[in-house]
């Protein structure tokens, strides 16, 4: 018996031995395999713009037009990245639009009581990071449903604000002249500086999700959180830590859209609630956990905000909207269940 | 003299009201086969999860190396040279291979960066080093793309990995092949001849017959019986032995006709 097994195992090491590579060796190949999801996404992206682009090229042609969606994007950015790795650690976060005006809410006190826009900026993170902290250790210590308990942390976030604030909004009229704001809020040859900072954190982000301890903890969490604390993975400090990550993206978020406003209002981060959800799932991470894409997500969001100024650009009335943004999101879902494959 | 790898003292574990087990001594000495027998219930599996940290026992002593050890936990037991295949195989099956294989002791350098190369060329290694190579998975293969036996290969790779000083095989036979079942066997043999230890867990007590140096039958959370290969006849001895522990009345019943 074991003299069997023993040749058979022989001539199993000699066909690889003397076999050409695998297809998926190929360097080409095995980059598209590793890429695709995110690639199905600029995919999409191409195509709606192009369609936009024939419905009204002058339009489409026009700057302007690029520059303001640039001006906005980055607050989507800060936010749908950091969604990604809740999302792929099995985990949902709904509470990130009170975090976010929680944070820059703070930002706005630093700086109108005077101190610089750069200690307010710190300030800012430390908040953010601590609500994360919060959540976090709400859902994973207390064991509750992520989905029930953001959402709840979400209002209650919220409200905090409108009864300390009286629902009052601060206006920060000096901010312009500050360093900060140049640094991170200003324009470089027609090119709106936060667009630059927003790339460089998708970019490190994307790094971190793929070839960090984290990321990849991340990833086995969401994926068998069983099988993750079998073999020694922390699964609840990973967890929290997402919930953290996501507290700094949702804090990056209100510090830019308060510079880019010169006001902060109590609503701050309401909006972006659905389009940030929906970015991160139009930019193929799956709603399942253990796989996703930090670089899909953010081309997401870029079409989540390219759709909007797309459909009246493009010479339809504002009705269209929502119509249009509906289809993109199911059109793309499909796109990637077609393109994935769901192991289990 | 021979080295002792790894002692329990009197563990019990209790789930509330229910006891799991109750005052289990064992012990795993350097380069043996321990296997550890018991039907379905008796707390073999209860057992390993203590031995591999997932668990914490409600009282008792775990000593590694002679040394007691405190805050016994999956990741402490790892560090101590305890690998364990589990009978679920303990896999991400989104993941890939290589992720796997160092799943919970990332080859992580400056700030936490994984070192991809060094991870990528030492799955490699290990993957031909049990012969579970074949041209039609890479390292960066998903789990979720390989059969059953090929599954356990990566589970088997991972454990052998850090040169463990003792691997515990929960079931590795189970739902495998005739060939992946002497493959697993060959493994052991490997193993055993390396000078390290295994405890073999199995439903056939034929495979673990075939295999160990010493049994420890489990019954209902205790040691009911600890003996070695010498000293039992066949198989069908400690066959025969578990029955009459299982269903004594029946098992007397049917000796007296």
């Amino acid at each position: 018996m074991i003299d069997i097994a023993e040749t058979n195992q022989e001539k199993l090491g000699h066909e690889t031995m003397g076999a050409e590579p695998h297809p998926a060796e190929r360097p080409m190949r095995r980059l598209f395999l590793a890429n695709r999801a995110w690639l199905g996404t600029l995919g999409v992206f191409v195509v709606m713009m192009a369609i936009f682009f024939v419905a009204n090229p002058r339009v489409f042609s026009n700057w302007g037009l690029y520059a303001s969606v640039l001006t906005t994007l980055p607050v989507a950015l800060f936010l749908t990245v950091p969604l990604v790795y809740i999302v792929t650690a099995a985990e949902i976060d709904l509470s990130f639009p009170a975090t976010m005006g929680f944070a820059a809410w703070i930002f706005a006190l630093v700086v109108q009581a005077g101190y610089d826009p750069f200690l307010a900026i710190v300030a800012a993170i430390a908040t953010g990071m601590a609500l994360g902290l919060l959540v976090g250790s709400l859902v994973v210590y207390a064991n509750l449903s992520s989905l029930v308990a953001t959402l709840g942390m979400n209002f209650m976030l919220r409200g905090l604000i409108l009864m300390l604030t009286q629902s009052k909004s601060i206006a920060l009229v000096t901010l312009d002249q500050s360093l900060a704001y140049k640094i991170f809020s200003s324009q470089i040859f027609g090119v709106p500086v936060q667009i630059l900072w927003a790339l460089a954190f998708v970019f490190v982000c994307a790094l971190l999700y793929n070839r960090h301890r984290f990321g990849v903890q991340v990833h086995v969490v969401g994926d068998n959180p069983d099988s993750a604390n079998e073999m020694g993975v922390d699964v609840n400090r990973v967890r929290v830590k997402a919930f953290v990550f996501m507290g700094l993206g949702a804090a990056l978020a209100g510090v830019f859209s308060t510079m880019i406003n010169f006001t902060w209002w109590p609503t701050s981060g309401d909006g972006y609630l659905l389009p940030v959800l929906a970015s991160v799932f139009v930019g193929g991470t799956p709603t399942w956990g253990g796989i996703g894409t930090v670089v899909g997500g953010g081309i997401g969001a870029l079409i989540v905000s390219f759709i909007q100024t797309g459909v009246v650009g493009a010479g339809l009335s504002g009705f269209y909207v929502q119509f249009f943004n509906g289809l993109i999101i199911i059109l793309s879902l499909i796109g990637h269940r077609w393109n994935q494959i769901r192991y289990r | 003299m021979t080295e002792r790898l790894i002692e329990l003292r009197d563990i019990a574990k209790s789930f509330g009201r229910v006891y799991a087990l109750g005052g289990i001594n064992l012990h795993v000495d350097k380069g043996e086969v321990v296997g550890l027998i018991g039907d379905n219930g008796a707390g073999k599996s209860t057992l390993i999860k203590i031995l591999s940290g997932v668990l914490k026992p409600t009282s008792g002593e775990i000593l590694v190396r002679g040394q007691q050890v405190t805050g016994w936990s999956a990741a402490k037991s790892r560090e101590a040279g305890i690998e364990t295949v589990f009978q679920d195989r303990a896999l991400a099956v989104q993941q890939t291979i290589v992720t796997n294989i160092f799943m919970g002791r990332e080859l992580s350098g400056f700030f936490g960066w994984l070192r991809v190369a060094e991870e990528e060329r030492e799955a490699r290694r290990l993957m031909r080093e049990i012969g579970f190579t074949s041209r039609v998975f890479t390292p960066q293969s998903i789990v979720g793309q390989l059969s059953g036996g090929e599954r356990q290969g990566v589970a088997i790779a991972r454990a052998i990995y850090k040169q463990a000083d003792l691997i515990i095989l929960d079931e590795p036979t189970t739902a495998l092949s005739l060939t992946e079942t002497e493959k697993v066997f060959h493994f052991v043999r490997q193993v055993k001849a390396s000078g390290r230890s295994i405890i073999f867990i199995g439903h056939n007590i034929y495979h673990v017959f075939d295999i160990a140096d010493r049994f420890v039958v489990l019954d209902r959370g205790t040691v009911v019986l600890e003996t070695t290969r010498a000293e039992t006849a066949s198989a069908e001895h400690l066959i025969n032995f578990m029955q009459r522990v299982a269903h004594p009345v029946a098992a007397s019943g049917a000796g007296s006709q």
